[in-house]
């Protein structure tokens, strides 16, 4: 049961061959059997999923006409709020904190009937590419518990992977739904920037961030994507537009006539070679399909991490800056000092609060948003964005949608990158540009190189969300032809590594 | 510092010319906060009037208030401004535990109004009224911090509190700053000035109908910048800024001091520190507050989280069409319809009573009469109390009533006064204080008459005065029938009766 | 290899965003940022003068809401997530400096 995709499972459960009690119970059961050796989760919610999952029996014995994916149980990211759940984004600082309120993307899948399993593992506040920066443990890599599993969304990640749930949300300000996809062999989709509220998305960059699924199958991912997605009034730069048709692309998954094009600058030195041929490989089943594939330069994308290392901590250091231990989490009090001013505790609980990746980040933004060096850092970078967005749009003058590697590697043993954060920042090559320019990008595995999976990102132009689908369920098709089922059947069996 | 002997304000001014800055904080008066939907009532119970936007609860987002904006456009435009084109908002990032997310969302090289003036007159004790304009270099929009409360220590002060509660109902609520450029006015008239710029900005933001603008709550808050600089010298000085100075009597005074401060210091061969400064309303002075330092480093950048406000021009000249007459125009009709003299508006004027007159009139009061009650009987009582005219918990409705009641003959001059009392304590209306305090004069010719029998009988040679036709006798039998009445007789009606008797 | 910070600038930056570093994480970073900063550097020659800033990814403008009351928090659940509270206020400890 736990195998299935959440679009086979809704089958079952509109034909009443099972029930939201049975399909959340088994992604329970399979938790409590393989997350000790993942550690996917930080907060596993039993009693409230199968609360919800029995409401939605109970409302589909009544004969209530319920959403597609009502029943499927889906695991959040523990970087958005949740009513009666933790939420502490991976930190010592949020420890503990329970939200008063839920945010839009919960309240969405709540409203759908989607029984919440619980808050899943990321990088503290979602920074890193590796989910070892949590405070609360590493998770590891199910196809290799010895890796990472890709970051910040690590534990989403991991835990589709690993079968303890068919749909996660995760949150990609630089990759952190997409790079982890590509490591753990999994759908993951940044959806186009204003796409998806971020109301309740604690914000790490606010110009950057945006949820979207974490799934195994292109259409599961389509099917979360459309019940998370539009309009929100509380999130003044959500996006009025209507909701790109997904779902229909998914389904449909026609590439003939369409017109694709390889980013030069995203798969040529510092890719790892197993990594490029499983590209390339995908990229001649495009072909074969009857799309159009050519080269595109995107000059400015070279530029990428480099602005996005100054965008992103320069508006980190700014929404970091709450968490001062005055109106909610950690509250610690410096060494030595007797009656401590606000100030002084203010300062020692954020030393403390805060690990040490955070606090990189947080002085990098300070300095790049200081004056006198304002115009030199924080001002060229958005300048850059401005060139990235420019590629972005000569590129969708000559292509319906580009095409890359999603990471240049797969993934590292835990610890590698640990002690050189320039080299873990290099991990998002690939994935950054889309977050500056604000277009919708889509990973998916395209098998294993080396052994472990390798990504396969898919870029779109904003509000083109449903050409993602439409590629990436083209290309899904395509390889379980080749590999005769999903992706998913050549995971190792967990079980015997948890033992 | 050590402390320094004030240079008498009139002889600084023999060395230096003054140098003013006005930056006024105005409350606007929306019925929610500049970024949620959380109401704004002044004195709501504590934490009674947040949610996760204004609290700054992780994963919360702002969104602009369009009636903010609006009010926004509408100042700007009553000062003259240019509205933008294109605005946004900017994070100003420093920590202060009264402020939920540790930046405050305002807005920094692209303010909603910029470059406007205002023309604000003075009345100086001798002399003709003056008229100076006043340049405005900036209006924009940001929001209030929450409030504190100093624990332990003396009472309610910063320092010596050994903890701080925190209450947040006022977190966000919208506020519009509205800076001028330097100000350089004959520096005998510098403090006048400051207070009458204020004063026109509260009239305008009441005229508007965008805040109440109360000094004495806080809705309209002025922070007063000042240097010096020799006479006839163009160096500027170092200045400081007086912040939150929180009425426009004190507005004046801490120019006053200022000025005397800074010559002090400068005589002294000493240099200002550029600091902010906090007001004393008790006597007048200034101290210290912080040192602005280079550490402090406000690190601004465009809002992520919000979008440029770019409004049309149509927007624009929809908004200049809601707009009151100016100030200056008004006046002058105001002054032709009411028959003032141009010494009448002089005084209305330099006591800040225009807009209480102006009301009080529309509420149904002769012009003289709403004029002498504002610049006689409540300006001794708000010089008494250290309040500011429009602050006396009084309206002009009332003070018309008050009137209404002369004008009817149902209390004498003397009786009104004591209406009013009733009504500046808060006893209601001034038909309710005249009940519950029984001050109707008595016009009931039983009882007078028995108590000018009463004085007759009890004076006879004054009796005997007025039968030989001394008249003007009449006189002391009225004051002791006014004695015997407490005061509440219709003293014409005595005089009548008294006379009829002894005709 | 590019020049570090000074303890004295690191400190002054941890100063602004109010943590207290130690000794060691003054060093260490003073060591990392330079190394960051001079890869990030590239963006100062990569923009030419004319090119405009983004600061949002979408063209967006004009977004607001209307001026009618919505329902927040309660003040216990204002305050759920206090580290103490006293008085329906959120108590913390004296405070220093005025702004």
């Amino acid at each position: 049961m736990h195998e299935l995709s959440a679009a086979a499972l809704a089958e079952r459960l509109v034909n009443g061959e099972t029930t939201s009690v049975e399909v959340t119970q088994a992604s329970l059961d399979r938790i409590d059997a393989v997350d000790g050796a993942v550690h996917a989760f930080l907060h596993v919610d039993a009693e409230g999923a199968l609360a919800a999952a029995a409401d939605v029996d109970a409302r589909r014995a009544a004969g209530e006409n319920l959403p597609t994916l009502a029943g499927i149980p889906v695991a959040v990211k523990d970087v958005l709020t949740t009513i009666g759940q933790p939420t502490t984004c991976g930190s010592r600082m949020l420890e503990g904190w329970v939200p008063p309120y839920d945010a839009t993307v919960v309240a969405r899948l709540r409203a759908a009937g989607l029984p919440i399993l619980g808050k899943t593992n990321m990088d503290e506040f979602a920074m890193g590419s590796s989910t070892e920066h949590s405070a609360y443990g590493a998770t590891r890599n199910p196809w290799d518990t010895t890796r990472i599993p890709g970051g910040s969304g690590g534990g989403s990640a991991a835990a589709v992977a690993a079968f303890e749930t068919p749909l996660a949300v995760g949150t990609d300000t630089g990759g952190s739904i997409r790079q982890p996809g590509a490591m753990t062999g999994t759908v993951g989709v940044k959806p186009t920037y204003g796409g998806v509220s971020r109301y309740g998305l604690v914000a790490m960059a606010s110009s950057l961030d945006q949820a979207g699924p974490v799934t195994r199958t292109v259409l599961d991912a389509a099917l979360l994507h459309e019940v998370i997605a539009g309009h929100d009034p509380r999130d003044s730069t959500s996006l009025k537009a209507a909701v790109p048709p997904v779902v229909e692309a998914a389904r449909t998954g026609d590439v003939s006539g369409l017109r694709i094009g390889i980013v030069t600058e995203l798969g040529g030195e510092g890719f790892q070679p197993e990594v490029r041929a499983r590209f390339d490989e995908a990229v001649e089943l495009l072909t074969g399909a009857g799309a159009e594939v050519v080269e595109v330069s995107c000059p400015s994308f070279v530029h990428g991490v480099a602005a996005y290392y100054l965008v992103m901590p320069s508006e980190v250091s700014s929404n970091l800056a709450k968490f001062d231990a005055m109106r909610y989490g950690l509250r610690v009090a410096p060494d030595g000092v007797e009656a401590p001013s606000a100030e002084q505790v203010m300062a020692a609980s954020r030393d403390a609060g805060f690990g040490d990746e955070v606090k990189r980040r947080i002085v990098l933004g300070t300095y790049a948003l200081s004056s006198g060096y304002y115009d030199a850092y924080y001002g060229s970078a958005q300048k850059v964005r401005t060139l990235i967005a420019r590629d972005f749009a000569a590129a969708f003058e000559q292509v319906d949608v580009l095409v890359s590697p999603t990471a240049p590697t797969t993934a590292w043993p835990l610890g590698e990158k640990l002690d050189d954060p320039l080299a873990m920042y290099l991990a998002d090559v690939a994935t950054i540009p889309a977050n500056l320019a604000g277009v919708p990008g889509l990973s998916l595995p395209v098998g294993l190189a080396d052994g472990l999976p390798a990504g396969f990102q898919v870029l779109a132009p904003a509000l083109a969300d449903d050409r993602l689908y439409t590629v990436g369920a083209a290309l899904e098709r395509l390889l379980e032809q080749r590999w005769g089922g999903p992706f998913s059947q050549h995971a190792p069996d967990l079980t015997e590594v948890a033992r | 510092m050590s402390r320094v002997t004030l240079v008498p304000f009139a002889e600084a001014l023999t060395r230096y010319e003054p140098v003013m800055g006005l930056e006024v904080h105005v409350e606007l008066g929306t019925a929610t906060k500049m970024f949620c939907g959380c109401p704004t009532e002044f004195g709501a119970e504590p934490n009674t009037q947040v949610c996760p936007v204004c609290l700054g609860l992780p994963g919360a987002l702002p969104v602009v208030n369009a009636k903010a904006v609006e009010s926004a456009m509408r100042i700007g435009l009553a000062l003259n401004c240019e509205i933008a084109e294109w605005s946004r908002f900017a994070r100003k990032n420093y920590f202060y535990p009264d402020m939920p997310k540790n930046f405050q969302t305002s807005q920094y090289d692209e303010p909603i109004a910029h470059d406007g003036w205002i023309d604000v007159e003075v009345a100086p004790e001798e002399g003709e009224v003056q008229t100076f304009r006043i340049e405005i270099e900036r209006a924009h929009m940001e929001e209030d911090t929450g409030k504190s409360l100093h624990v332990g220590g003396a009472t309610g002060r910063i320092h010596g509190a050994d903890h701080s509660l925190l209450d947040y109902n006022r977190a966000g609520i919208p506020l519009i700053e509205i800076v001028t450029r330097p100000i350089e006015v004959p520096g005998e008239l510098a403090p006048l000035v400051a207070r009458a710029y204020v004063n026109q900005l509260r009239d305008l933001m009441v005229a508007l109908g965008v805040s109440d603008a109360r000094m004495d709550q806080g809705s309209l808050r002025a922070d007063v910048n000042l240097s010096l600089k020799p006479s006839g010298s163009s160096v500027l000085g170092t200045r400081s800024e007086t912040k939150n100075v929180n009425s426009f009597r004190s507005v004046e005074r801490a120019v006053r001091y200022e000025v005397s401060r800074h010559a002090a210091i400068l005589d002294a061969g000493e240099k200002v520190v550029q600091e902010t400064r906090h007001f004393h309303e008790s006597d007048g002075s200034t101290s210290a507050g912080r040192e602005k330092s280079d550490a402090e480093d406000y690190r601004y950048f465009p809002e992520p989280d919000l979008a440029p406000v770019a409004p049309s021009r149509e927007w624009v000249e929809e908004l200049r069409g809601t707009l009151p007459e100016p100030p200056v125009e008004r006046r002058k009709r105001l002054q032709d319809e009411w028959g003032f003299s141009d010494l009448d508006m002089r005084d209305t004027l330099g006591a800040g009573a225009l807009e209480l007159v102006a009301a009080t009139i529309e509420a149904g009061a002769a012009p003289q009469a709403a004029r002498k009650w504002w610049l006689g009987e409540l300006a001794r009582r708000a010089k008494e109390s250290g309040a500011a005219l429009a602050d006396l918990p009084v309206t002009p409705e009332q003070v018309a009533g008050v009137q209404a009641l002369v004008d009817e003959g149902r209390v004498n001059d003397k009786l009104a006064r004591q209406v009013l009392d009733g009504v500046l304590a808060g006893e209601g209306t001034p038909e309710e204080v005249v009940v519950a305090r029984g001050l109707e004069v008595v016009s009931d010719d039983g009882a007078l008459g028995a108590a000018v029998d009463a004085a007759i009988a009890a004076n006879p040679d004054v009796a005997e005065k007025i039968r030989g036709g001394k008249v003007q006798a009449a006189g002391a039998l009225i004051g002791a029938v006014m004695k015997e009445m407490k005061g509440q007789a219709d003293a014409g009606r005595v005089r009548e009766l008294i006379l009829e008797r002894l005709s | 290899m590019p020049s570090p910070l000074s303890r004295e600038d690191v400190a002054h930056l941890a100063n602004l965003a109010r943590i207290d570093l130690s000794e060691a994480e003054l060093e260490r970073l003073g060591a990392e940022l330079p190394q960051i900063l001079d890869h990030v550097a590239a963006v100062q020659e990569a923009a030419a003068a004319d090119v405009e800033a983004m600061s949002h990814p979408q063209p967006i403008s004009n977004v607001f809401r209307e001026d009618v009351v919505t329902p927040g928090l309660t003040p216990d659940e204002a305050l759920s997530g206090a580290p103490e509270s006293e008085e329906q206020r959120f108590s913390v400890p004296r405070i220093l400096g005025e702004e």
